[in-house]
């Protein structure tokens, strides 16, 4: 290969050498007006033009530097016939040239001074040359022949305004020129698919490939033509070009003439046409990469109705979408083997333009949906990338136009379609899908709605048929399953019966989820549901309301069965605080039934299923927390739940973490706002008894490891105490609260004692409260006054 | 929960989280002291002092962590409160997230401004679609510590 690459360099150098000579000597016998002899040299110049060497690349550039010397030519020719040289004669000299390919590029630039001097009407001239480039059937050099011949002319064409414009009808002269070169051009082209062995068939098309502008600038030239108006383009100029395109069988430029013709022509020409450029669609080749050139054009139709509203009346009027539709039905019929992918990218660029055109009509894109889903269906889901790559672009297409997930639900084929997508795609759809609502803050207010929402993210929700969890990559996962969850968040309506029914549509889809989905699913459910709680609170209370309208009573057993679902991942810890987050909202209804179970089960979950003891010491004070905040109970509940809860404290683990756990449960005794809740001694009973466990810490430490440890526990327990102090607890004396702090003091500065900066620094702010305390006079400073420092 | 974390990364690189009773994280401390300019802070979510909300429990755990502002969240509820020991700061909920505590959760955050002895203290708040701003002054007075 590398040899033949070679010989052509050497032969290119040789047809450049032969060629610059030649055109010296030219040079020199202009410049001497010795018009035989330039003749003499241009043809033998030209003659290098006759090689069947080189490949069409390297003919191009020899035939450049031809070109670049026929203008300096030409230039002679036109200062001859101005000295008075008659131009005929010299029309009729240079056809003696003995060959005939130089003998035809003179005749061509003779010709173009002869139409320039208007001795003969351009028309007549035109006609004489492409006829008589007829004699060059070497597909090679009559291309360039030919396209010589379309150069020269160019700007001598008798179109409508123009210099060369004769009588009536000449523009017609002019399209028929063009038609003819164009004709002959293609012809010659397409012979050289034919020419050499058929093992040398890809290079032989390469080579086609590098010629075919040649053969389309014609194409261009008749877009250009001025008095080609709509009339012309679709009685003449449309006919003519296909007819040629159709009947020349020819697989490479039926594609590329179809598709210059699209690019070429305005739109509005092509919608007037619909009906016969679609109509030679299926006449041509079957291997013709048919989608992509109607693809292309319906990319170039969508542009143009979004660019100009006024065009779209037109496109109603040509039926464009009907037509369209009905092109690819047949072309699908007839070509049995286009992959999946090719009909997908058909009905892709379908819907996109129906989108543009037709935005209101939302039958259509159901409609082009449809056409697809029967062409899927019978067949498996899809497993070509590029294809589901494609469907996603299909599917994401609604979404982006109408930035609404409500419409594109309105699409009943939508779902249909993600039927045939791989689990893995239909996840990737399913986030599009959320993203869009996300990005739009599109309100899904119907429970219908939201059913068909979920069916349609079913890829999120659950493990569908066949997948294998342990594949999906942790980190996407809790990106996924956050994104539902945020998606919950955003299903509202006002009227609290909806609400309640997407509550109960959101929870039956999310329970398939199975249990690694549930501890992202289920906490935005519960805060959705007491979020309902509180509506209907704030609602009056409708006492001819039916048996079946929502009541808070009714949405808490919902949750309490939701919750208790979270059993089955195992997630006690999450359903602690979801239980504890209910008896809350149940206690703000005054339910104190319902309350009461909550934390019952609380309760449970913490004796039975919470045993490490950093979660248990989080879990009391939540436990603690909540339980101090509730009025609805009556005595003997809350007692009951009281005495549990300080039993737990008693029994965590570490001596530190009881310490405090009982101190803070001496909050349940004593509640600000409830008047019945202030039980001094209860309170001090369990200040004294944290003391005995920090004692008890104490004694421990210095057993352990020989010295006490920090007074921390102590000083923590002095504030609790100046607390009810404050509060007004009889029970807290002055006294106690002295000998608390001569207690720690003595502490501090025994020997035994292990140097704590951070407790020294508690105790100092402390006894800078006190200060302060004492400072501020009244009641409070009356109160502090007794205490010493 | 990672995204969330890596958001507020990319608003400033210095974060400082401590845990909240939702973070199964580990990672994050129940509570945090830094130093930034004179003042010392402590950041603590909140469910851990009981009475939640309570202000003089929050001011014990003040004086426990030797700070002049403490900031502290749980409730969702904005509140700025001054006392002689210093400034427990609750800055609410940045996302207006369901609380207990209150039927009205506006989103709101704060923004501190601390120039030598003094804080400047921004709270904005989203109410009825509109932003609010609202700016509360506090000053550190150089009250001499006994040295330990």
């Amino acid at each position: 290969m590398a040899d033949v690459v070679e010989d052509e360099e050497k032969w290119l150098a040789a047809g450049v050498a032969g060629l610059q000579q030649n055109a010296f000597y030219m040079h020199r016998a202009l410049d001497s007006n010795n018009l035989r002899d330039a003749l003499k040299y241009s043809a033998q110049m030209l003659s290098e033009l006759r090689t069947s060497k080189l490949s069409p690349h390297k003919y191009y550039a020899l035939y450049m530097r031809a070109f670049d010397e026929l203008r300096k030519l030409e230039m002679f020719f036109k200062e001859e016939a101005r000295r008075g040289c008659s131009i005929i004669d010299l029309y009729e000299l240079v056809q003696h040239a003995g060959n005939i390919l130089p003998r035809l590029y003179l005749l061509c630039t003779v010709g173009s001074v002869y139409i320039k001097s208007k001795e003969a009407p351009a028309k007549d001239v035109l006609k004489d040359l492409v006829e008589m480039c007829r004699g060059i059937q070497h597909p090679v050099r009559g291309l360039f022949l030919r396209s010589y011949l379309a150069q020269v002319s160019r700007d001598k064409l008798p179109d409508i305004g123009s210099e060369y414009e004769g009588d009536a009808d000449t523009v017609m002269d002019a399209v028929e020129f063009v038609l003819q070169n164009f004709t002959e051009m293609n012809k010659l082209w397409v012979r050289m698919q034919h020419q050499g062995p058929a093992r040398e068939k890809e290079k032989r098309e390469k080579e086609r490939s590098e010629l075919r502008d040649l053969v389309g600038k014609n194409l261009h030239v008749l877009g250009q033509i001025e008095g080609v108006d709509l009339e012309m383009y679709k009685d003449v100029v449309l006919p003519r070009v296909l007819e040629q395109v159709v009947n020349c069988k020819d697989e490479l430029a039926q594609y590329y003439l179809m598709d210059c013709i699209i690019q070429v022509f305005p739109d509005e020409y092509h919608l007037q046409t619909l009906d016969v450029l679609l109509g030679a669609c299926p006449q041509l080749q079957p291997t013709v990469d048919i989608k992509t050139v109607l693809s292309r054009l319906m990319e170039r139709l969508s542009n143009y109705a979004a660019s100009s509203i006024d065009a779209l009346p037109e496109f109603l009027q040509v039926e464009a979408f009907s037509k369209l539709n009905n092109a690819i039905g047949k072309v699908i019929e007839a070509q049995v083997d286009m992959p999946v992918l090719g009909v997908i990218t058909l009905y892709s660029s379908l819907l996109t333009f129906t989108l543009h055109v037709h935005p209101d009509r939302l039958d259509y894109a159901d409609q082009v949906l449809g056409a697809c889903v029967k062409k899927l269906s019978g067949k498996e889901k899809l497993e070509d990338s590029k294809a589901t790559k494609q469907i996603v672009s299909l599917l994401s297409a609604p979404l982006e136009k109408y930035n609404d997930i409500v419409i594109a639900l309105k699409l009943s084929n939508y779902p249909c379609i993600m039927e045939y997508l791989d689990s893995e795609t239909n996840k990737v759809m399913a986030t599009v899908i959320i993203q869009s609502i996300m990005k739009n803050k599109t309100r899904i207010s119907a429970a219908d709605k939201v059913e068909a929402l979920f069916e349609l993210i079913k890829g999120l929700i659950k493990d569908l048929d066949g997948t294998v969890h342990d594949e999906v990559d942790e980190d996407d996962f809790k990106e996924e399953q956050n994104s539902v969850a945020r998606l919950i968040q955003m299903l509202y309506n006002d009227d609290v019966e909806e609400m309640f029914k997407i509550i109960c549509t959101v929870r039956k889809h999310i329970l398939t989820g199975g249990p690694k989905r549930l501890p992202f699913t289920i906490p935005p459910l519960v805060f959705s549901s007491l979020k309902l709680v509180r509506q209907l609170q704030g609602q009056d209370e409708n006492p001819f309301g039916e048996e079946e309208s929502t009541t808070p009573k009714k949405i808490f057993q919902l949750l309490n069965q939701t919750v208790e679902t979270l059993s089955n991942v195992p997630a006690p810890e999450l359903a602690l605080r979801l239980y504890l987050q209910c008896a809350e909202a149940a206690n703000d209804c005054d339910l104190e039934p319902v309350a009461y179970e909550f934390f019952t089960q609380a309760y449970i979950l913490y004796e039975e299923e919470i045993s490490d003891s950093r979660a248990q010491v989080t879990a009391i004070h939540l436990i603690i927390g909540t339980l101090q905040r509730m009025h609805v109970f009556g005595v003997e509940n809350r007692d009951t739940l009281t005495h549990k809860a300080t039993g737990y404290s008693a029994k965590l683990l570490k001596k530190p973490d009881q310490c405090r756990a009982v101190y803070v449960c001496s909050h349940l005794f004593w509640v600000d706002d409830q008047e019945n809740i202030k039980d001094g001694e209860r309170v001090l009973l369990c200040l004294k008894r944290a003391l005995r466990i920090a004692n008890a810490a104490q004694q421990m430490a210095n057993a352990a490891r020989g010295s006490t440890g920090s007074v921390t526990l102590f000083v923590e327990i002095l504030n609790k105490y100046l607390y009810f102090f404050e509060k007004g607890n009889p029970q807290i004396t002055v006294a106690a609260v002295q000998s608390l702090i001569e207690l720690i003091t003595t502490e501090m500065q025994s020997d035994s004692s292990t140097p704590d900066p951070a407790a020294d620094a508690f105790l100092a702010s402390t006894l800078r409260y006190i200060e302060f305390q004492k400072q501020k006079g009244g009641a409070i400073g009356e109160k502090y006054d007794s205490i010493k420092v | 929960m990672q995204e969330v974390h890596d958001y507020f990364k990319s608003l400033c690189p210095d974060l400082h989280v401590t845990r909240g009773e939702y973070d199964e994280d580990s990672r994050y401390p129940e509570n945090k002291t830094l130093t930034i300019g004179q003042f010392k802070l402590g950041i603590c979510h909140g469910h851990q002092v009981i009475p939640w909300g309570d202000l003089d429990s929050l001011a014990m755990l003040q004086r426990q962590l030797d700070v002049d502002i403490l900031v502290t969240g749980h409730t969702h509820q904005f509140k700025a409160y001054k006392h002689e020991g210093g400034v427990v700061i609750n800055p609410g909920s940045a996302t207006g997230a369901y609380s207990s505590f209150t039927y009205d959760v506006n989103p709101s955050f704060v923004l501190m401004d601390i120039d030598g002895l003094r804080v400047v203290v921004y709270v904005y708040e989203l109410i009825d679609g509109e932003v609010k701003v609202d700016k509360i002054d506090f000053k550190k007075t150089a009250t001499t510590r006994s040295a330990h």
